[in-house]
């Protein structure tokens, strides 16, 4: 399932991964690590929520 | 205190901040202008207001055009406070009908101001009537905040867009055609590299929806320095050349030091690169600022970094450049490290980290001197600048 990031926009999806922190296309978002941040602007997963 | 006409019924009514020097760890050596424009339609409009210290000075400019407690409509399109900073007592004194911003504005702006005033929100899309004319809304988002928004005013076709297209440039000749390029292009460099430069793919595909939308303006009227009236593509097409970060062969050596030798390593580095036909700019931290480092890295292609050692860590003013060239995130780098140590070479290696936390990739190993450098050093530190200069040829193909 994709994330949409609730300060920027920003949408997870797993399908691409995230290439700035180095997360494999595949890696779900509750497989993301605990420290890891949005890649637009930086805040934690917990500011993430099911993308519509 | 004047306000300055652009068109008949749109003025600026800002102020200009000929003193500050240093905007939040930005050194602003031209200074710099807070922007806020008035729409005499018939629900006169206020977009952005001012750094609060500046209140009078805005007030004094839309009073020599209009009553203020005539104005009916504020829009925030920015909530950071050289922005806002001034709403609050304009809203007291001008007791606006509405007061409009983003939904990020309403959390950032409520959380900055914590306003006793009703805020709306309005979302891409939205128009509003402002008598005589439309204003519609296009939210920015990371342009270069949260809550950032573009206003669109319909008829006289002029784009409001917060920061984005700004400089930090005092300046009594508020338009395009009358400054000149020569004095302005570093500001406007700067400003990109120390402010948009991480939302640099925002950038490229906010540059497409625009575009796909529709919108031509004819004026561009950003927060901060000189409007543009007389040719807005310029800066549009410089941002789209910013943002695509394309390699160019360039490279900065950023260091510090002790007692000369992290400095001389950088000065045989620098001439490696300059004999690999790379162009270089060799940056101390004891004479160049953290601001003016990440301009010089906006069209650059390779990053060097360079650090003596001090109570077992690196010194103090690399670890203030390396954290604030992280967080501004430039891509497409190829590098490498040295430095000097007395004992204990661990910090100098630990540069290696750092290249690897700022994306750059690392394409020779880290270059250390026991105290002073000695001839094999030099040689080690020349082969550095080469082997980047070469990979930066090779990225160039």
């Amino acid at each position: 399932m994709k994330y949409t990031c609730e300060i920027c926009g920003y949408t997870y999806d797993p399908a691409e991964g995230d290439v700035m922190h180095n997360i494999a296309a595949g890696t779900s978002f509750e497989n993301l690590p605990a420290d890891w941040t949005c890649p637009v602007c930086g805040v934690g997963k917990d500011q993430f929520k099911p993308a519509e | 205190m004047k306000a300055v006409k652009i068109t008949d019924k749109v003025y600026w009514v800002g102020a200009i901040d000929w003193n500050i020097r240093d905007f939040h760890g930005y050194s602003t050596k031209q200074g710099t202008t807070y922007n806020a424009f008035l729409i005499l339609s018939e629900k006169p409009t206020l977009i952005d207001t001012v750094k609060k210290e500046f209140y009078p000075e805005m007030m004094a400019r839309i009073q020599s055009v209009i009553d203020p407690k005539k104005i009916k409509i504020i829009i925030s399109n920015h909530s950071e406070m050289d922005h806002s900073g001034a709403l609050p007592e304009t809203v007291a004194a001008v007791q606006p009908e509405e007061v409009y911003c983003s939904d990020m504005g309403h959390v950032d702006l409520s959380a900055q101001l914590y306003p006793d005033f009703e805020m709306k929100v309005v979302k891409t899309g939205d128009k509003i009537d402002v008598g005589g004319d439309t204003i519609s809304f296009v939210e920015a988002r990371m342009l270069h905040w949260p809550d950032s928004m573009f206003s669109y005013l319909e008829k006289e076709n002029i784009l409001f867009t917060n920061d984005v297209f700004g400089m930090h440039y005092a300046t009594s000749k508020l338009f395009d055609d009358e400054n000149n390029e020569i004095d302005w292009l570093y500001e406007a460099e700067k400003y990109y590299a120390n402010i948009v430069l991480p939302y640099s793919d925002i950038v490229l595909r906010f540059l497409d929806t625009v575009t796909k939308m529709g919108l031509s303006p004819k004026i561009i009227a950003p927060d901060h320095g000189f409007i543009w009236r007389k040719d807005p593509s310029k800066i549009i097409n410089l941002y789209a050349k910013w943002a695509a970060q394309a390699p160019k062969n360039k490279a900065v050596v950023v260091y510090d030091t002790m007692w000369g030798s992290t400095q001389k390593m950088a000065e045989y580095i620098a001439d490696g690169l300059r004999e690999g036909g790379t162009e270089v700019k060799l940056m101390s931290m004891h004479s160049c600022h953290r601001s003016d480092v990440v301009t010089e890295l906006l069209d650059s292609s390779g990053l060097i970094i360079g650090s003596p050692v001090l109570n077992s860590e690196i010194f103090p003013a690399m670890a203030d450049v390396l954290c604030y060239l992280k967080g501004l995130k430039k891509k497409n780098l190829v590098g490498g490290a040295f430095g000097s140590y007395g004992w204990n070479p661990a910090p100098v290696n630990s540069l290696a980290e750092m290249l690897k936390a700022m994306k750059v990739e690392q394409v020779a190993p880290v270059v250390s001197s026991k105290f002073v450098p000695n001839a094999e050093v030099l040689q080690q530190c020349r082969q550095l600048g080469l082997t980047v200069s070469q990979k930066i040829a090779e990225k160039l193909k």
